[in-house]
């Protein structure tokens, strides 16, 4: 009955796609699949997905985009934790309510990714940092729906 | 209902804990490079997602090699010929050339440059991180890759290795915002730095006073010092020289003459430390 490894196989496959090749000049509208997959789960199960693995999620997409290790991992466990006090709220939501909320988080994910690299390396301020964020927030009615049909058909717990 | 945490810490003591956690490795990894062996095995660790992303480019180039018509072939073999051709007529005259600098350097008791030896890499995925500029190779430390290994293309440098895991590898490239390269100029030997600017077509050019002998159309080549590059591979082409009296230093622009948007074969040149031990003596 232990279906739960259902919930790493969607994360596994969040990670190819963050890393997939994408046709030249969309690079920069990719989603944050890992940021969204996580906050998903860490809504619907939060005692099963929660700030440990957000935390070593974050560690292994650092060393799969070769950064600087600590970079994505911090920008993922401020955002989970802002979902996991809040998580009865979000799940009540309607879909435009989750979708400004999500808005927001993907904005501080994006932001404090942007920080550190700033603070690494002197990267300078380009607003193409941050179209994931208008293409994550237009993704999210969709993965929701699709990851909340998975996990009812499955009565993962 | 299910209560979040059953038991152990409470969320608040949990995100003290992976945000110290965090902002540690932070500083010990991106500013000391502390955990760079930890990175080698986290690297071997996440392989298979690469190898997993790269399947569908590597399906279509399999079937856009296998799918061509013989007329293609043909011509392409011809092209290869007359390249070939050439190429050997100026390679019979680089022997007697390498000869005779042999001899000459002999004669100036100046030690003798030995050749590298040289491994091939195909590219394997462009990341993803808009912030670096990096790619990966399908090569790694059980082909002998090593860390901070050069890598060139067939028309100049491309950059230098950072990660190596066992059978991939991460290149930087030169115009990566932290990348440095120590050059000179062919025309005049000029020594300078070229530094990355983050935009794959833009090398700077940092600290050139406006006296310096410097003009667009010129060649940089790798000085050799810093024992990381090996010394004599064209890195790039001076575009832009603007020398304005009211800056301390000249503004010069390069483009790398390696041709970064469009890799697909590599060369890793291997380490050679026989001209240092000649030096030593």
């Amino acid at each position: 009955m232990n279906k739960r490894y259902v919930i790493y196989v969607s994360i596994f496959i969040a990670f190819v796609l963050e890393v997939l090749p994408m046709p030249i000049g969309t690079d920069i509208y990719r989603p944050d699949w890992l940021l969204l997959v996580l906050v998903y789960w860490n809504i619907a199960l939060p005692q099963r997905v929660n700030l440990g693995v957000a935390f070593i999620c974050g560690i292994l997409l650092d060393v799969l985009l070769g950064n600087s290790l600590g970079i994505n991992s911090l920008g993922l466990v401020i955002v989970v934790y802002i979902t996991s006090i809040h998580y009865q709220r979000l799940r009540n939501y309607s879909v435009w309510q989750q979708m400004a909320v999500l808005g927001l988080l993907c904005a501080l994910y994006n932001v404090t990714v942007f920080w550190l690299h700033h603070w690494l390396t002197d990267v300078l301020f380009q607003f193409t940092y941050f179209w994931p964020i208008v293409t994550s927030v237009f993704l999210w009615p969709w993965l929701f729906w699709m990851l909340r049909k998975i996990r009812r058909q499955l009565a993962l717990k | 209902m299910q209560p979040i945490f059953k038991r152990g810490p409470s969320l608040e003591s949990r995100l003290f804990l992976v945000v110290m956690l965090s902002v540690i490795m932070l500083i010990s990894d991106g500013l000391y490079g502390v955990f760079k062996p930890v990175r080698t095995v986290l690297t071997s660790l996440v392989a298979p997602v690469q190898y997993i992303a790269s399947l569908p480019a590597s399906f279509l180039n399999v079937s856009t090699d296998r799918i061509v018509s013989q007329e293609q072939l043909i011509d392409q073999n011809e092209q290869l010929i007359l390249q070939m051709m050439s190429l050997q007529a100026d390679n019979q005259r680089f022997k007697t050339l390498l000869a005779e600098n042999s001899q000459l350097r002999k004669l100036l008791d100046a030690p003798i440059q030995t050749s590298l030896s040289k491994t091939v890499a195909e590219l394997m995925a462009v990341d993803n991180n808009p912030y670096s500029l990096q790619v990966l190779i399908n090569k790694g430390s059980t082909s002998g890759v090593y860390d901070t290994q050069p890598v060139i293309d067939d028309q100049g440098v491309v950059g230098q290795i950072v990660d190596v895991a066992q059978t991939t590898a991460r290149v930087l490239l030169v115009s990566d915002l932290s990348h440095a390269i120590p050059v000179r100029i062919l025309r005049n030997n000029l020594r300078l730095i070229a530094n990355g600017t983050g935009k794959l077509n833009n090398l700077t050019v940092r600290h050139v006073p406006h006296s310096a002998d410097i003009a667009e159309g010129d060649i940089l080549i790798t000085s050799g010092l810093g024992n990381v590059f090996p010394e004599g591979y064209p890195v790039a082409i001076i575009s832009e020289v603007i020398r304005d009296d009211g800056q301390p230093f000249a503004k010069v622009q390069a483009t790398p003459l390696a041709r970064l948007d469009r890799l697909r074969y590599l060369l890793l040149l291997g380490r050679d430390d026989a001209p240092l031990e000649s030096l030593n003596e």
